[in-house]
């Protein structure tokens, strides 16, 4: 369970240089690029991908933010000078087929992009993990044993709610036999973690009580071991939630694709 | 025959000032800007069949739903008896469909056992708001109208159901005294209990039973005429609400056009802007919003299920999903009274944002789309907040010192976080 990534990871640049394509783009996001937390994230989704075999290419320092926190913030100009720069980017690639490892890209880039010129299939990391396990080509073998283990999902917003992704994670969970259960509030009626809509980016209002902590009050209501997150943002959210709870020694935060390489010893 | 001419200029004018209120509702939804909505008409047909006819949305709460369910049916099929009321009204029959037979009397047995549940529901509904004080019916923004206006739709209804049973339960007692006029009709299994309660005389039972048969009609077209004062409204713009709603998924943001000629503009010189609506960058005013955003105000009956499953709401922040849209409601009346009054055009001074909805509330939002998914009529509020932000940024450059340098950000490392772009592969290096 090395934090080292043993492996090369592509970019599109050095790709076509060698006159290849991939079948796929990892598009990395922000978070994922710069957040400690979230790195690890993306480290581990290239693993599965390298894992597995698919042919992969990372846009490296091409990439650029893809909008979305300018416009939930109203700033739709500088949402649209993105999104035109990276669809420019993308279609200079050909690019045709992305997986993301962040609901709030996954969104902009599928919902949003077509309009301004960039269509794409764009799938979240959760999905893919899905596919894999649905073509046979990834088990939960060969790694740590999540057997009875209580772990509860929390629905990211923009991939739930946002566009109706409630299976394609809680699927990945499945396959592990461990115990999965479910928070009161979960799928189309999941609670937000609280950093959607530019909040992360900013102090929340005056209230009573921070939305992260609602939320892992929540979480630990199920008793879990673990509480598995499919975006970076909820990941900072409940991280920091399980934090002020003193929980961090008896639960952990982890992403889908951080327990699929646990699971499989990647 | 003064009873029919009354009654026949009742209807009428109630009829006419119903008419004439509406379009008045319609010319304020007018008010809004232009969004194409009519694209995929099957799809849409089925939501509206699915959410609005079938109250498909409304499950997620078992109890209220099945009360709300009741008095709906009721309500609608106890509307078919208008029909009946309205030919007897202006024909001076009786009872006409009487001759129908042991179909009537089915009919007019479901219709008190239908009237029965309604009012039961209505006590029920009462008792929740006004004794067991639920805190989703209890919120700030329903102090004073919002409150009485909901206790009156349930007065009025438990009313007119008193009405309609006690009308019958003299009508059979007249039947059963063979009193001239009353032909023998229908089946009582709720009024009948009635019956002891009404005194003997035959002249006593028809000043009963046609008192209650004028309450009942002009009962009916009174409350046909307070929908446009009111919430109740809800009964009538569901339908095109759930028809016209947004049937994209819900992470989806429009793409302003306006702002796409502008930044393709700035990239391609050669570039030709696409026919658009020029004017103001989001949202100031209820003018600048849709009128999507306007028919969902006009259709929002302030049940609360959207704020209370707002994160922002249940952790005590100032938001209140309901609120924007009772807002946006309550200044577009405004506006359509200015424009009565001296015309389009004119400016009181005020806006949407600030004289009613604050900056706090517009930036507690954290877009999640927990409001829209409660809504049972498809109500958007998350499309208001981001015009009105889309306003507070682009226009006035007002956005909170942190949302303006994560914007400062992007714009300059292509990431929210100040960090160099040329380190933007370094996970996969340093380890």
């Amino acid at each position: 369970m090395s934090e080292k990534l043993n492996i090369e990871v592509p970019t599109m640049a050095e790709m076509i240089a060698r006159g290849e394509e991939p079948e796929i783009l990892f598009w990395v996001g922000c978070a994922g690029s710069y957040d400690e937390r979230a790195q690890k994230t993306t480290r581990d989704i290239c693993k599965i991908l390298h894992h597995v075999g698919i042919k992969y290419a990372v846009l490296g320092t091409e990439e650029s933010c893809t909008g979305d926190p300018a416009k939930r913030a109203g700033n739709e100009f500088l949402f649209q000078m993105q999104a035109m720069t990276n669809i420019e980017v993308l279609n200079g690639y050909n690019i045709k087929k992305i997986v993301t490892g962040c609901p709030h890209c996954f969104n902009t880039i599928k919902n949003e992009y077509p309009g301004l010129g960039g269509n794409y299939e764009v799938i979240h990391h959760t999905q893919l993990i899905q596919d894999l396990i649905n073509d046979g080509k990834l088990k939960a073998e060969g790694g740590e044993s999540f057997k009875g283990k209580k772990i509860t999902y929390h629905d990211p917003c923009y991939l739930g709610r946002g566009n109706g992704i409630y299976e394609a994670p809680r699927k990945a969970l499945e396959v592990l036999d461990a115990q999965l259960v479910e928070m009161k509030r979960c799928k189309s009626n999941g609670l937000c973690c609280g950093a959607g809509g530019a909040q992360m980016f900013k102090e929340p209002e005056k209230g009573n009580k921070d939305i992260n902590i609602e939320r892992i009050e929540e979480a630990l209501e199920t008793n879990p071991n673990i509480i598995a997150a499919g975006c970076p943002f909820c990941m900072t959210m409940l991280s920091d939630g399980v934090k002020m709870k003193d929980q961090n020694q008896n639960v952990q935060v982890l992403d889908i694709a951080e327990i699929t390489v646990r699971a499989n010893g990647l | 025959m003064i009873s029919q001419i009354l009654f026949i200029a009742i209807t009428l004018a109630a009829i006419a000032l119903f008419s004439f209120n509406l379009k008045k509702v319609i010319r304020n939804i007018r008010i809004g800007k232009a969004a194409d909505r009519t694209d995929q008409p099957q799809k849409r047909l089925m939501t509206m069949i699915r959410v609005a006819l079938g109250q498909s949305k409304m499950v997620v709460r078992p109890i209220p739903a099945a009360l709300h369910f009741v008095v709906y049916i009721g309500f609608v099929i106890i509307n078919i008896e208008v029909l009946e009321i309205m030919i007897d009204g202006m024909f001076g029959t009786h009872r006409v469909f009487g001759g129908l037979g042991t179909l009537y009397n089915f009919l007019i047995g479901s219709f008190e056992i239908l009237a029965l549940g309604v009012w039961v529901g209505c006590a029920i509904f009462l008792i929740r708001r006004n004794i067991l004080k639920l805190k989703r019916l209890n919120s700030p923004e329903l102090k004073g109208w919002p409150k009485s206006d909901a206790n009156y739709i349930l007065i009025t209804e438990i009313l007119l159901m008193t009405a309609f049973l006690l009308m019958n339960a003299a009508d059979a007692k007249l039947q059963a005294l063979g009193a001239h006029h009353y032909v023998t009709a229908g089946s009582f299994p709720v009024s009948q209990f009635l019956q002891n309660l009404l005194p003997g005389s035959e002249s006593s039972l028809i000043a009963i039973e046609r008192g209650c048969w004028w309450f009942h009609i002009i009962g009916i077209l009174a409350f046909l005429n307070y929908l446009p004062y009111s919430k109740h409204f809800h009964i009538l713009f569901a339908f095109p609400n759930t028809y016209f709603s947004n049937l994209e998924p819900k992470g989806e943001f429009t793409n302003m056009q306006s702002v796409t000629n502008e930044v393709k503009a700035m990239l391609d010189p050669s570039f030709t802007p696409v026919e658009g609506e020029a004017g103001r960058f989001g949202a100031k005013d209820v003018n600048d919003l849709s009128w999507v955003n306007l028919m969902n105000a006009y259709t929002c009956t302030e049940c609360g299920r959207c704020t209370s499953v707002c994160p922002a709401n249940i952790t005590g922040k100032l938001l209140s999903p309901r609120k924007i849209m009772m807002d946006t409601r309550d200044r577009m009346e405004e506006v359509g009274k200015n424009i009565d009054k001296t015309g389009a055009g004119f400016e009181d001074g005020k806006s949407l944002i600030d004289d009613y909805i604050t900056r706090e509330e517009l930036w507690a939002c954290t877009s999640c789309n927990a409001c829209v998914e409660a809504c049972p009529i498809n109500i958007d509020p998350l499309a208001i907040i981001t015009d009105l932000r889309r306003y507070a940024v682009m226009e006035e450059s007002q956005a909170p010192a942190s949302i303006n340098a994560m914007l400062g950000n992007i714009e300059n490392n292509g990431a929210p976080w100040k960090y160099s772009p040329a380190d933007r592969l370094n996970w996969a290096k340093e380890n």
